[in-house]
């Protein structure tokens, strides 16, 4: 299994290379750059501004002193908050989005796989019909519209919770958590439900039932076991998911995360900015697939690493 | 395999528990904070727009971080709630009879945050940082009316001890300008011109500005900032004024999203909002008038024409297009708040100044859009024959509802057919900046200073803020005349006369002067609206 991871990690070079040279040469083609603003400053200040970025220089230059300071784990200054190097910008956003995405995605597995489970043994029922009608309405409803409809009943309306915020107590995160969570909760109960019904008519369930297994045993032991397997390939795409939908939910919310730079960054041209977190998430993405292969491997013998 | 599993789900328990306790924590420990406060403590929660750039008083740029940097550092002189000059780290100074040598006296009371006193050779450091060329300063270009300034800014000049400023001693300041500005003593309240305290500087670099590492001189200081989550300022034990001071702290909180800042004040999270959205005017109207404050802000929005291409290098058909419009139906029905229809470009109540409208202001609009129909002809276009041209503006609901509506207007009139083009906001600067495809396009100004000269200058031939390829001669003779006058009415004058050459020509249509609108708490006492926006924190009470 290590040389499997190492070899994941080994493949995970090239991709990263291939990222940021992307990134970095599609952000120089947007029209305009950092120091582009309404109240246009004169021509020999912005010729300051840029040397001091050293933006003087051709691009391949640019691009290649780039490469070298990234390699020694400099991202360089942020044009648009000139207080704070990308590095320092990164590291105090992502505790908070780490934070934030860890909760999301603890709640959707625990909550998403229990309710699909019960949905799953009462097929059919009452109980059944209710969790899927709200997973269904969880799916669709894009957390853009579900973030501001939580704040203004639980926060304006109800005045139970903060409606934005960070840091200031655990009530602040509730509703972000709860905003993030909730299209994750609802497609994980689907397919816990329905990979749970296929498991329950399995041949060996039947066998386990005909053994006298108490089928609390049964269902704990077996069936969740190997019901969990689409769970578990499909946490790689939710944590994508996580990450891309916090950048629209600490927005709303008001949350110091990285997702805002990245938007940020993009629309103030802050070419250094944008480049770390590409860098960061891109590291990120290759990390949780390479996770979820592990953990696949230790629930599915029939896969096998090497 | 079993155990695996065990591992894992125990794996993620205890990550899950893990965040729990750390956010437990954080709760336990805002908890004991707020033993330790007594709870009279009297907090100001403002709202402040998009995070700041940066703290540095020489290298911010853009609304929120003036605000803070307003309430942390000071300048020799300040501002009342008002918005009038009175002295600040200078306790008074002395014009020479020219109108170009200032003489400073800084206050022996005056002190940095870390007990050191402030003196003027703070000052000359500062100043010569904001013209350096390698500190990269947006807002050096405010300072060119120093001596040498602008030569050292464009790197003609390599040494700063040629800019017009001098420490006579520990407490006399000497300003040398190249000409009479009267607008000097206002514009040295921006934060370009605020001391900074070199020793700091020097020792942490860009770092210089964090909480841990600050030196300033204001009414509060800085002691937390989370980016994107809240800066925290706490009253300055060391300010000279500080009795007066009534404030125990300032939290600004960073609000990117004008939605999600009104949610915050009405859940009484904020007491002082940055701005409101516009699309929830008509319902804070109905349903908070009481706690809506609008006031007319010094900036003018306007439709520019480029001049250098056909079709609206005609005079005539640039003159037709600004008077078709009708800006009163646009501030009754598109922009809601109290904007103020606009004829002219300098706001009307800059200081030092009369107003300077367009000539079809006495007109109404049935005589407006009559004349401009003959203009439109004249120019050789006709209902059957109709001008086709496009309107730029960049990607945003406001903009877009506005130019929608002045579209149409172009359309009733002339029959004109518009095409509304809408471009990403740096797209859309790069493209009117080059004048090449750009034909008619909208913009913006806010004054920098209290002085028609902020609004004028723009139009310069050799300004770089002049989209419009404006290019009179005479206006910028007229101008250059008025940097030079020492007669405050004959350079009233002189200035009143270049607005009118600049109207004349009809290089923009002005539609709107900018008024400031925000939500304020009825508890929040002691501040006044000016048309700068200044308000200083340090005026004002929390009378919860």
């Amino acid at each position: 299994m290590f040389s499997f991871i190492l070899k994941r990690l080994a493949g995970a070079i090239p991709t990263l290379f291939i990222i940021v040279t992307l990134a970095f040469f599609l952000i120089r083609t947007a029209p305009g750059g950092p120091f582009d603003k309404e109240r246009t400053i004169p021509p020999e200040v912005e010729a300051n501004l840029n040397a001091v970025y050293h933006l003087d220089k051709p691009l391949y230059e640019q691009y290649a002193h780039y490469l070298v300071n990234v390699l020694q784990g400099d991202f360089g200054p942020s044009f648009q908050y000139r207080d704070f190097s990308v590095t320092d910008l990164i590291g105090s956003g992502f505790p908070v989005s780490l934070t934030l995405g860890l909760t999301a995605i603890f709640f959707a597995i625990t909550i998403g796989m229990s309710l699909g489970a019960i949905a799953a043994l009462r097929q059919n029922s009452l109980i059944d019909y209710a969790v899927m009608a709200t997973a269904m309405t969880g799916i669709t409803i894009p957390n853009f519209v579900m973030a501001p409809l939580l704040t203004l009943v639980f926060g304006v309306y109800l005045g139970m919770l903060p409606v934005g915020g960070w840091g200031d107590g655990m009530s602040q995160a509730i509703l972000p958590v709860v905003a993030l969570a909730l299209p994750q909760i609802a497609y994980i109960a689907r397919l816990t439900r329905g990979s749970m019904i296929e498991v329950l008519r399995s041949n060996f369930v039947r066998t386990a039932r005909a053994k006298g297994l108490p089928e609390r045993v049964m269902l704990t032991r077996h069936a969740m076991k190997a019901a969990m397997l689409p769970v578990v390939s499909y946490l790689g795409p939710a944590s994508a998911a996580i990450i891309t939908g916090s950048v629209v939910v600490e927005q709303i919310f008001g949350i110091p995360g990285i997702g805002r730079y990245f938007v940020q960054g993009a629309l103030n041209r802050d070419y250094t900015l944008v480049m770390g977190v590409v860098i960061f998430y891109g590291t990120l993405i290759i990390l949780f697939n390479l996770i979820v292969d592990i953990v696949y491997g230790m629930l599915d013998p029939k896969v096998r690493m090497g | 395999m079993n155990k695996k599993i065990v591992v894992l789900l125990l794996l993620i328990v205890a990550v899950a528990a893990g965040i729990f306790f750390y956010m437990k924590k954080e709760d336990e420990k805002v908890a004991e904070e707020k033993v330790v406060t007594p709870t009279k403590e009297m907090v100001f929660n403002r709202g402040n727009g998009a995070e700041p750039g940066s703290l540095d008083p020489q290298i911010s740029e853009g609304v929120p971080s003036s605000h803070i940097i307003r309430d942390t550092f000071e300048g020799l002189t300040a501002e009342f709630t008002d918005g009038s000059i009175i002295p600040g780290q200078a306790e008074s100074w002395t014009i020479s009879e020219d109108g170009t040598t200032f003489t400073f006296k800084i206050r022996s009371n005056a002190v940095w945050s870390n007990g050191d006193p402030v003196t003027a050779h703070d000052f000359v450091y500062a100043w010569q940082r904001a013209v350096d060329p390698a500190t990269g300063s947006e807002y050096s270009f405010l300072l060119y009316p120093l001596q040498n300034a602008q030569a050292i800014a464009n790197g003609e000049e390599k040494d700063l001890a040629q800019l017009g400023v001098k420490a006579l001693d520990d407490k006399t300041l000497e300003v040398q300008l190249e000409g009479p500005a009267p607008y000097f003593l206002g514009m040295i309240t921006h934060s370009v011109a605020y001391p900074v305290h070199k020793a700091t500087v020097e020792a942490h670099g860009e770092a210089w500005t964090r909480p841990e590492n600050i030196v300033s001189n204001g009414a509060f200081n800085v002691t937390e900032w989370t980016p994107q989550s809240r800066i925290v300022a706490v009253k300055s034990d060391t300010y000279w004024d500080k009795d007066s001071v009534k404030l125990d702290k300032v939290v600004y909180y960073p609000t990117e999203s004008t939605t999600t800042e009104l949610k915050r004040y009405r859940a009484g999270e904020l007491d002082w909002t940055y701005e409101v959205p516009n699309d929830q005017i008509n319902w804070i109207k109905e349903n908070m008038a009481d706690e809506f404050h609008v006031s007319n802000y010094l900036g003018t929005y306007y439709y520019g024409f480029n001049m250098t291409k056909p079709p609206f290098n005609d005079p005539k058909l640039r003159k037709a297009f600004t008077m078709a419009i009708d800006r009163d139906i646009l501030t009754t029905n598109i922009v809601t708040a109290g904007e103020v229809p606009a004829y002219a470009f300098v706001v009307p109540g800059v200081t030092a100044y009369d107003a300077v409208y367009a000539d079809f202001n006495g007109m109404t609009q049935a005589e407006r859009e009559a004349e401009a129909l003959k203009l439109y002809e004249e120019a050789g276009y006709s209902k059957d024959k109709p001008l086709e041209m496009e309107l730029r503006y960049n990607t945003n609901d406001n903009h877009k509802k506005i130019a929608i509506a002045v579209s149409s207007m172009w359309k009733k009139v002339f029959g004109a057919k518009v095409n509304l083009v809408n471009e990403e906001w740096k797209v859309y600067l790069e493209t009117r900046k080059q004048k090449e495809v750009t034909q008619a396009f909208r913009a913006g100004w806010i004054g920098d200073y209290n002085d028609p000269n902020t609004f004028l200058e723009l139009w310069l031939s050799d300004s770089g803020l002049n989209d419009t390829g404006f290019n009179n001669p005479e206006f910028d003779s007229l101008l250059k005349q008025a940097s030079l006058e020492q007669d405050a009415a004959k350079r009233k004058e002189l200035l009143m006369k270049a607005e009118g050459i600049f109207l004349e020509a009809n290089a923009v249509a002005p539609i709107y002067h900018y008024v400031t609108k925000r939500m304020v708490k009825p508890y929040v006492k002691g501040w006044q609206s000016n048309v700068m926006d200044h308000i200083r924190s340090q005026y004002i009470t929390v009378e919860k």
